[in-house]
């Protein structure tokens, strides 16, 4: 790891956390990825633009690393083109970047993981350049990104050899502070965690700035929050995570680091879940996380006698290496001490589980805290692994209720000369029939245990009362009485005076209860005085929710029924016969000799006379259309046109055939 | 009886031989008129049979050939050379108001027809 040529000294150290940092995570290799959900995540989260490109350079390295950390497939297409896309970056010597340093880093990083062919000599140039930018720079993320860049091209397998590592190292140097953080450039003043991630010598002092929530998850934070350089929790920490994962790498001694607060981290990346951006995903999956301790499932039921199991694996999903899991304490609620008995889980090696019997824990039904350690069986692990000393887990434990000495009554007064007692057997519906006065109570007491024999207190037990008139009541009964009571006499009110038969219903429910019910009790007849003049209404029954919100009721919609149509042939055996007056009054026609010599026999009148009835069959045929298809508008403007024209038309030829019979008259 | 009949007949062939008299023209109306009548009857028998309901349509066909008949009588009457009310008014005149009523008649008929 140490890079070739260069005198081996401590300070170097720096810098090869600093490359280390990034270009190389120690978990790449996991053998299991998170798991699926995480995979689809990323990949749609990386989704490729048209140009197979994913954006910027940085969004690019970022999505072919986390595919290849997640072992998602990509099509050699993609590849290719994410290939072309750095070689590009490489090979422009001008970058139009403000920080060219950056790119070329990320370009050396992304042909890195994509195994792209490129030429050893576009390296070679990149080296160089990269080379004078350390040389100027006086920015501590230049430095990291050009000696990164660096280290990836060597690691290409060129040769690289950072000439002036003394004043490099010296320009880093200055950038640090004597309280642990570091400054961006020269030029800031602030000081910045995230700086300091990236390259601190005595990292555990990082530590202290660590943050926590109440649950023992920790995180880093920047101190120093400026607008533009904010990073976020998640950077912040996985940054951290990592310079202190690289600084393991190569450190020959151990890190003194709290193991409660490593778990700490792991929890708070796990916690996060699936986050929405892209930049959160690839850190969250980047950042080296320990052992994680988790409950398949968190309910176990004294009835089935279920096994308490105990999962532990990485953070992503693989098997941990062999370790004893030890149970430690059992804490009831309230924090109080049940058995602090330890008690070591059986291993069963098949399923990758660790295990043990509940029974013999002898714990009741209800929610216990169960304290459990972690302790690995090859020393050499506890350099690797993070265990974080106890694992608190919440559990719940189930069973069956037994339910005995139920009984109801009415009683008369306090006192309590019950009338009549009866026996319920609470296991299936009851039909017992009582009947009172408003000057009586109602008693009803049951005794609830739970399978070790004590006395158990559901959260809710309900008595529902049911007036016919579907006017219900209901009593809350406290889980700490044995006998409940309802005194008709305060509630003749709150009944609304209503007498008569009231139905009776008891449920009794808790989280730990397996057999919560609701039994029907059976009825009550319940006589109370008259109703007052100035006594409440009852309230009006809600509808019936299923009515309410159940289909609605179809709507037939009344249209006219269609008058009865009278046969197609008979209609048009009628319209067939109003042609026969037609056909008769042409045969009229011909009878009488009718003939057209009375026709204009001059081109200009006969023009006229046959443009006089083209015009009148016009006017029939537009307003045969008026019937078929146009509006009246269309058809009068038509016919204002027309009626000019038949009216001239007309005229003439109307006169002509005037002036013709007058002359026959003088003639 | 037989009296009757053959009086009935001898009128009816007054009758006959008096119309022969009419000029060829006021015959053409005569026959117009019969025409425009009988098919209002046959329209009329129709809706007696299948009932009345395109109400509209029937009053449209049966106001169109009564309307026809009516100014087709009015035309006759202007045109007839007996009627001295209209000596002055030239049968070509009284065609024309004829046709130009028709077009208003159909105008409206077309309109009621739906």
């Amino acid at each position: 790891m140490a890079a070739g040529g260069l005198p081996s000294s401590a300070t170097l150290l720096l810098i090869i956390i600093l490359v280390a940092a990034v270009a190389v995570a120690p978990l790449a290799s996991a053998v299991r990825p998170v798991s699926d959900a995480h995979r689809s995540t990323a990949a749609e989260l990386f989704a490729a633009s048209p140009d197979g490109s994913f954006g910027d350079l940085e969004t690019t390295y970022e999505a072919v690393r986390t595919f290849q950390i997640l072992g998602v497939e990509k099509d050699k297409g993609l590849i290719g083109k994410a290939c072309k896309f750095a070689a590009e970056k490489l090979a422009s010597s001008s970058s139009s970047s403000s920080s060219p340093a950056k790119d070329l880093f990320h370009a050396v990083r992304i042909s890195g993981v994509l195994k792209c062919s490129v030429d050893s000599g576009v390296y070679d140039d990149v080296a160089t350049r990269l080379k004078a930018v350390i040389k100027d720079t006086n920015s501590l993320l230049e430095l990291y990104y050009s000696v990164g860049g660096l280290l990836s091209v060597k690691e290409q397998g060129r040769n690289v050899v950072l000439p002036d590592a003394d004043s490099t190292f010296h320009a880093i140097k200055a950038l640090s502070q004597s309280d642990g953080r570091w400054r961006y450039d020269t030029n800031s003043a602030e000081s910045s965690t995230f700086a300091a991630a990236v390259v601190k010598n005595d990292i555990v002092k990082l530590f202290d700035t660590i943050k926590s929530y109440d649950d023992g998850t920790f995180y880093f934070d920047e101190k120093h929050v400026d607008a533009t350089e904010y990073k976020g929790p998640i950077t912040t920490s996985a940054s951290v995570v990592r310079g202190v994962t690289s600084f393991g790498d190569v450190a020959s001694g151990k890190l003194n680091i709290p193991g409660e607060k490593v778990l700490g981290l792991a929890k708070f990346f796990l916690g996060i879940g699936l986050p929405g951006s892209a930049k959160d995903c690839f850190n969250q999956i980047e950042a080296f996380v320990p052992l994680i301790l988790s409950l398949p499932s968190k309910v176990f039921s004294l009835t089935s006698k279920d096994q308490l199991k105990v999962e532990v694996t990485t953070v992503f999903g693989s098997a941990a290496p062999p370790l004893r899991v030890n149970l430690v304490q059992v804490l009831g609620s309230g924090s109080k001490v049940i058995t602090t008995e330890t008690k070591e889980l059986q291993f069963d090696h098949d399923n990758n589980i660790h295990y043990l019997d509940i029974a013999p824990l002898k714990i009741d039904v209800g929610k216990y805290s169960l304290v459990f350690e972690i302790s690995l069986q090859e020393p050499e692990h506890e350099t690797v692994y993070a265990t974080g000393g106890r694992n608190t887990e919440t559990v719940f434990v189930t069973g069956l209720i037994k339910v005995d000495k139920a009984e109801t009554g009415i009683s008369d007064n306090d006192a309590g000369t019950v009338e009549s007692v009866q026996k319920i057997d609470l296991q299936k519906d009851a039909s017992i029939s009582l009947s009172a006065n408003h000057l009586q109570k109602l008693r009803l007491s049951f005794q609830l245990s739970t399978p070790l024999g004590n006395t158990f207190k559901p959260h809710q037990v309900f008595l529902k009362l049911k007036h016919e008139s579907k006017v219900e009541h209901l009593f809350v009964v406290p889980g700490s009485a044995r006998q409940f009571k309802i005194d008709f006499l305060g509630l003749v009110e709150k009944f609304y005076y209503l007498s008569g038969r009231y139905d009776l219903e008891l449920s009794v429910g808790d989280a730990a209860m397996e057999n919560s019910f609701l039994r029907a009790l059976g009825h009550l007849e319940l006589d109370l005085p008259e109703a007052p003049e100035k006594a409440p209404k009852p309230p009006a029954q809600a509808v019936d929710p299923f009515s309410k919100f159940g289909p609605k009721k179809e709507i037939s919609h009344i249209f006219r029924a269609p008058e009865k149509r009278p046969p197609k042939e008979l209609s048009f055996a009628f319209s067939g016969l109003t042609l026969i007056p037609f056909v008769g009054f042409l045969i009229g026609l011909m009878r009488l000799g009718v003939n057209l010599k009375n026709f204009p026999s001059l081109p200009a009148p006969s023009a006229f006379a046959s443009l006089f009835h083209a015009g009148i069959g016009a006017v029939l045929l537009l307003y045969v259309l008026f019937w078929i298809k146009l509006d009246l508008f269309t058809t009068l403007k038509y016919l204002s046109f027309l009626g000019v024209f038949l009216v001239f038309v007309g005229h003439r030829a109307l006169s002509y055939l005037s002036s013709t019979s007058s002359k026959q008259k003088t003639a | 009886m037989p009296k009757a009949t053959s009086d009935a007949k001898l009128l009816i062939q007054s009758l006959g031989k008096a119309y022969a008299a009419t000029p060829t023209n006021l015959k053409i109306i005569d026959l117009y008129v019969v025409f425009a009548v009988a098919t209002a009857l046959i329209q009329v028998v129709y809706m007696g049979i299948v009932g009345s309901f395109p109400f509209n349509s029937f009053l449209s066909g049966v106001l169109s050939c009564i309307g026809t008949a009516v100014l087709a009588v009015c035309l006759r009457i202007q045109v007839n050379k007996d009627n001295k009310e209209f000596k002055d008014l030239p049968p070509e005149r009284a065609f024309a108001d004829f046709v130009l009523c028709n077009l208003v008649l159909h105008l409206v008929i077309m309109n009621f027809l739906g």
